[in-house]
């Protein structure tokens, strides 16, 4: 690696919405790619398989454990999908004021834990 | 034999040699994610229950078993991207090489038991469906022979 100089200030930061969203969305993009798609797969193929298979699946998905995974993978994709709008609008252009993007990141980070819960009271209450 | 300029062939093009094509493919498949794995979550909430007859019978319906279908495709290839850029940050050197063949091998992998579940899915609720119509026709000409062949239309 070459001597190159290293800027004075690398270690001088804090916490902004902004750094919290972005983070986020590598977390829960990177779980749903390798946590999410092996259930998606086990799901899809033990319905493929038959009865038996599927009732492997449930019984584990249905367990403590397994709603903890799936109340994560929920939250992940809600998450991502938050956040991933987010960049849609930020891909036009639009949003980069410091005031709003703080504010937008937060409504983002918001909108994953809302939705989430949204999701799951939909699926117990429906 | 390429046409042009040594300069326009390269032109925005980019330090990695493929200018947008990852960012737009990384975009293109985001919004194949919102809409169907959008369809899926509302599917899961809408469907009376999640047991196994009543799941195979709703993916054995043409549009879920389409929109199931290519929501295979585009969340792998969207995974596929992201992790290569995961890779690509977090990973140097020889290592870097074998994450990514992993990666694709992995990816392409997936998406391939993912449909061919799906295709299993599909034949067997379509093998029942003729089951189904068979065993009514038959039935129905029992029906019919017990009458003496005289049941109306």
């Amino acid at each position: 690696m070459a001597e190159r100089p290293l800027s004075p200030h690398l270690s001088i930061w804090k916490w902004g919405p902004a750094m919290l969203v972005s983070i986020l969305h590598r977390v829960s993009g990177d779980g749903l790619a390798l946590v999410g798609l092996p259930v998606l797969l086990w799901w899809l193929g033990a319905l493929a398989s038959g009865p038996a298979a599927y009732e492997t699946f449930t019984s584990v998905a249905t367990a403590w454990y397994g709603y903890v995974v799936l109340v994560g993978l929920s939250w992940a994709f809600f998450n991502h999908f938050a956040s991933g709008v987010r960049h849609f609008v930020l891909d036009i252009g639009a949003g980069y004021e410091v005031d709003r993007n703080n504010r937008w990141s937060v409504v983002t980070t918001a909108a994953g834990f809302v939705l989430t819960a949204a999701f799951w009271a939909a699926v117990v209450l429906l | 034999m390429k046409h042009g300029t040594a300069l326009g062939r390269v032109r925005a093009l980019g330090s990695a040699h493929e200018g947008t094509h990852h960012w737009l493919l990384q975009r293109f498949t985001a919004a194949g994610n919102l809409l169907t794995v959008l369809f899926l979550a509302v599917s899961f909430v809408a469907l009376p229950d999640l047991s196994y007859a009543t799941v195979r019978a709703w993916l054995g319906h043409p549009l879920p078993a389409l929109a199931i279908g290519l929501m295979i495709v585009s969340v792998f290839w969207h995974a596929r991207l992201g992790l290569q850029v995961l890779v690509e940050d977090y990973v140097h050197g020889a290592s870097r090489f074998a994450a990514i063949l992993l990666l694709n091998l992995t990816a392409f992998a997936g998406a391939a038991f993912g449909l061919l579940s799906l295709v299993r899915i599909v034949a067997g609720a379509t093998a029942e469906t003729a089951a189904a119509a068979a065993a009514a026709a038959q039935v129905q000409q029992a029906l019919q022979g017990m009458m003496g062949g005289g049941m109306p239309q």
